[in-house]
């Protein structure tokens, strides 16, 4: 160790032994151990926001990518469309379907004689169930005449019924014997054991809760006093003795309503809804018709419960028996959704796709792709390698970064106020959509490519220059071709920018429901984002899977492009 | 290092006296950045085919002289240039001339060595593909071959013309550099401290290959290398602070220098 101040003077030493300087090491470790900590749960947070996020979208939009039909023999009468007329696919196309789907499903469940029963059967098919089959025709006449299998597309709670979100269905078998008063209609079914005693305390048990809680409620409101409350009181307390009543006469039959969980009996190839019951007797209404009203003995007949009650679910305590008939006889199949990426918007979840919305986008980013690229990289190549540095070019730069911070619904009020306005362009059309997303996405594209050229060494230019190459021979023979990759960077990410935003979109009239596909700049479109936050708007409960599915498309989408910006980065990647 | 001094400089006499074929002359020129000051009335006379050397403290002008003689200074927005320097009698300044054709007239090698990120082929014949000099493919060829020869790289990189000019060592991008410098073949070539990033090795190739051209074309060359100017060079020229403070036979200067800064310098007393 050498004596930095020499002879005289205070030696200054590096200490390495003392105790202040293992305290030191000490402390710098533990810092240093404090920083990685902090740095491993700030990435721990994002890492599980994103995984929560992205977990979540898969969850709700895989499902929107399959969707349930009946494939089904449907046979087409001879008579469809007349002879003369079947080389005509108008003729063919506008024929009506509706009687002949019908029938292939009555053919499914036979033996339904109420009429709303059939109302409600054919309901289960979705009002485009018979697209296929129509198509089908279309192509190919020859089929009129004779059975075609095809898949009938069914109506989205039956499709959201399949997808789970029905009711936990619960079986036990009977113990007694059961005997049916009839076949159809209103029946009655005895049975040798007290096979109900069960069903009868628990509808007894969930009254004397819903009493309880009833008596709290009439408790709570006599606290606030006042005579306004006074009849809603004394109602309550009816109802709370009725309850009461009921729970502490046993004899007395349960009614069962749509509040409760259904109870339902399978006897004879049929079902029975229960309506009232007692330990050893039910009265019911027949939802599939029995075979014949002989006596089932016990574990040929079974009670079945639908746990959700039917007021709390979209489909009723028919259409399960319905539908779960036509699942037993192996007509349902789930199948790709290929109409998803087909379709255009509808207002039957079953039938909406994102064709339309994702046409819309192409469509709009290639007007600002063909405005962004060639302007954005002109004015960055101008501003970076020509313009004289002053006051002027001093602005504009300023401004161009201002720009690029702008909220995104200016530009669209900008394009509200002169594309539509004053220069009367058509409303909700790619074409404006796209002006205006280029002159959102456009600093962004001058700032990257200024970067990526700026990022050149300018030994390069130096050497064109040495050899006699003119300043802009030298900027467009090596310093735009190795700012490429750069720019091209800037121009995706500011594309994936573009696809995703929504704002702008909507002041410009993109945001109208909109079925059919564009076909040109001019024509009436939306683009995805926009298509999703319409459908995430909407009641139903199919277009929240549909949300979730456009969701994933559109991410997909941004991964993508995200993807080959990162790739063009490292393939292109140089060190000078 | 004394010895191989005197030996390398034996074994190269001067060209010629300047006066009699001088390439480039320079009068009263000055040199401003801005408010800077940089280069204060210099007058050199530079002879044709052999090798100039500028050498001074860092610092001290010696690149900006040489970035006037092919106006590579013009690029600098704060840099204004006054005086006169003419090439082969032709006013360099004057408005009438064309910059970019005058940059094929003049080569230069720089510092760093910076070939363009392509093909080595592609490196040299950028220059004679700019000014139309090949008429053909063949001719193109040909050049290629030729600069690359002349530059004597070719035999290293004769079977990979097609690989990436920046795939090469530091001393083979400078011989490259060098090469596409004179595949236009310009009249003068400006070195500018062209072995300051290379190893000992790369650096005597070189200068060997400097002496070669020297036969043919006039070079000038910046060097922080006392020894490589004694080397390489027939004359130098001592720059201080913006001066010209001496300029003669490399020989005389490196053994009598008249200026006693100049004396200090070469001595390694400052610099
Ligand atoms: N582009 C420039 N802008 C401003 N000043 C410069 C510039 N280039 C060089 N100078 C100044 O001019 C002087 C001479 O520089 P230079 O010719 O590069 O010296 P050297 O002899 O080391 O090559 C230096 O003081 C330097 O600071
Ligand atoms: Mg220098």
């Amino acid at each position: 160790m050498t004596d930095i101040a020499g002879t005289d003077g205070p030696a200054f030493r590096l200490d390495m032994t003392s105790d202040a300087a293992k305290r030191r090491i000490r402390k710098r470790y533990a810092a240093e151990a404090r920083f990685k900590a902090y740095g491993l749960a700030a990435l721990a947070v994002t890492t599980l926001f994103v995984a929560a996020l992205v977990f979540d979208i898969i969850r709700n939009g895989i499902p929107a990518f399959t969707q349930h039909s009946l494939m089904m023999d449907v046979a087409v009468p001879a008579d469809f469309v007349p002879a003369d007329k079947r080389s005509n696919p108008v003729a063919i196309r506008s024929a009506d379907y509706f009687p002949v789907t019908r029938d292939a499903l009555k053919a499914a469940i036979p033996g339904i004689q109420s009429r709303q029963g059939e109302r409600t059967l054919v309901r289960l098919l979705s009002s485009g169930a018979a697209d296929e089959l129509r198509d089908r025709l279309v192509a190919d006449p020859g089929l009129i005449g004779k059975t075609v299998r095809v898949p009938l597309l069914l109506s989205d709670d039956a499709d959201l019924y399949f997808k789970g979100s029905g009711t936990p269905i619960i079986k036990r078998n009977g113990v007694g014997t059961a005997t049916p008063s009839g076949t159809t209609g209103e029946i009655t079914i005895l049975t040798s054991s007290n096979d109900f005693a069960a069903e009868v305390v628990a509808i007894k048990q969930a009254a004397k809760a819903k009493a309880d809680t009833l008596a709290i409620e009439a408790a709570r409101l006599a606290t606030f006093g006042g005579q306004s409350l006074a009849p809603r009181i004394a109602e309550i307390n009816a109802e709370i003795a009725e309850l009461r009543a009921r729970v502490d006469s046993p004899k007395v039959e349960e009614v069962l309503d749509g509040k409760l969980p259904s109870k339902l009996v399978e006897i004879n190839g049929g079902l029975v809804k229960l309506t009232r019951l007692t330990d050893i007797s039910v009265a019911g209404e027949v939802l599939l018709p029995l075979t014949s009203a002989a006596e089932a003995k016990p574990g040929n007949w079974r009670v079945v419960t639908y746990a959700t009650p039917e007021s709390n679910r979209k489909v009723s305590d028919l259409e399960i028996g319905y539908l779960e008939r036509l699942r037993e006889k192996g007509f349902v199949e789930n199948r790709f959704n290929t109409r998803f990426f087909t379709a255009g918007d509808s207002r039957e979840p079953e039938l909406a796709g994102i064709r339309g919305a994702l046409i819309g986008s192409l469509l709009t980013l290639a007007v600002t792709l063909v405005l962004c690229v060639p302007i954005g990289v002109l004015a960055a190549v101008y501003l970076e390698e020509f313009a004289a540095k002053n006051r002027l070019t001093d602005i504009i730069e300023v401004n161009i970064n201002n720009l690029a911070a702008v909220p995104s619904i200016v530009f669209g009020l900008l394009g509200l106020a002169v594309f539509l306005n004053f220069f009367n362009f058509p409303r909700s059309a790619p074409l404006v959509g796209g002006l205006v997303l280029a002159l959102l996405v456009l600093p962004t594209i001058i700032i990257a490519a200024r970067a990526a050229l700026k990022a050149v060494p300018p030994s390069i230019k130096e050497a064109a220059l040495g050899v006699g190459a003119s300043h802009q021979q030298a900027v467009f023979h090596h310093v735009l071709p190795l700012a490429m990759p750069g720019i091209m960077t800037g121009t995706i990410i500011g594309m994936a920018h573009a696809l995703g935003e929504t704002a702008p979109l909507l002041m410009i009239g993109m945001v109208a429901f909109i079925v059919d596909v564009p076909g040109a700049l001019t024509d009436a479109a939306t683009v995805l984002p926009v298509q999703i936050y319409l459908w995430s708007d909407l009641p139903e409960q199919a277009f929240k899977l549909k949300t979730a599915g456009a969701i994933m498309v559109l991410l997909g989408f941004l991964f993508l492009m995200n993807g080959a910006a990162i790739y063009l980065r490292k393939k292109f990647e140089r060190r000078w | 290092m004394d010895m191989s001094q005197q030996t390398m400089t034996a074994a190269r006499p001067a060209t010629g006296p300047a006066s009699v074929t001088a390439k480039v002359v320079a009068r009263d020129v000055n040199v401003h950045y801005g408010e800077k000051h940089a280069l204060k009335d210099v007058n050199i006379d530079i002879p044709d085919k052999g090798v100039t050397a500028f050498i001074g403290p860092s610092g001290c002008g010696k690149s900006t002289f040489l970035r006037c003689i092919n106006r590579m200074n013009d690029t600098i927005p704060v840099c204004r240039v006054t005086g006169k320097i003419t090439i082969d009698n032709q006013d360099i300044y004057d408005p009438a001339l064309d910059v970019v054709q005058l940059r094929a007239r003049v080569g230069m090698v720089f510092q760093k060595p910076n070939p363009f990120p392509k093909s080595i082929y592609e490196n040299v014949a950028y220059g004679p593909r700019l000014h139309g000099i090949a008429r053909s493919k063949a001719d193109l060829d040909q050049i290629v071959e030729m600069s690359l020869k002349r530059a004597s790289i070719w035999d290293e990189v004769k079977n990979r013309l097609q690989e990436s000019g920046t795939a090469l060592s530091g001393g083979q991008q400078q011989r490259l550099c060098i090469a596409r410098a004179i595949a236009v073949s310009p009249d003068v070539i400006l070195m500018d401290e062209p072995c300051s990033a290379l190893d000992p090795i790369a650096t005597a190739k070189i200068e060997e290959l400097i002496d070669e051209l020297a036969k043919n074309f006039c070079i000038i060359i910046v060097t922080h290398s006392m020894q490589q100017a004694a080397r390489v060079s027939q004359r130098t020229a001592f720059f201080h602070l913006g001066l010209l403070l001496e300029e003669g036979e490399t020989n005389q200067m490196f053994t009598n220098p008249k200026h006693e800064k100049t004396q200090a310098y070469i001595t390694g007393r400052f610099g």
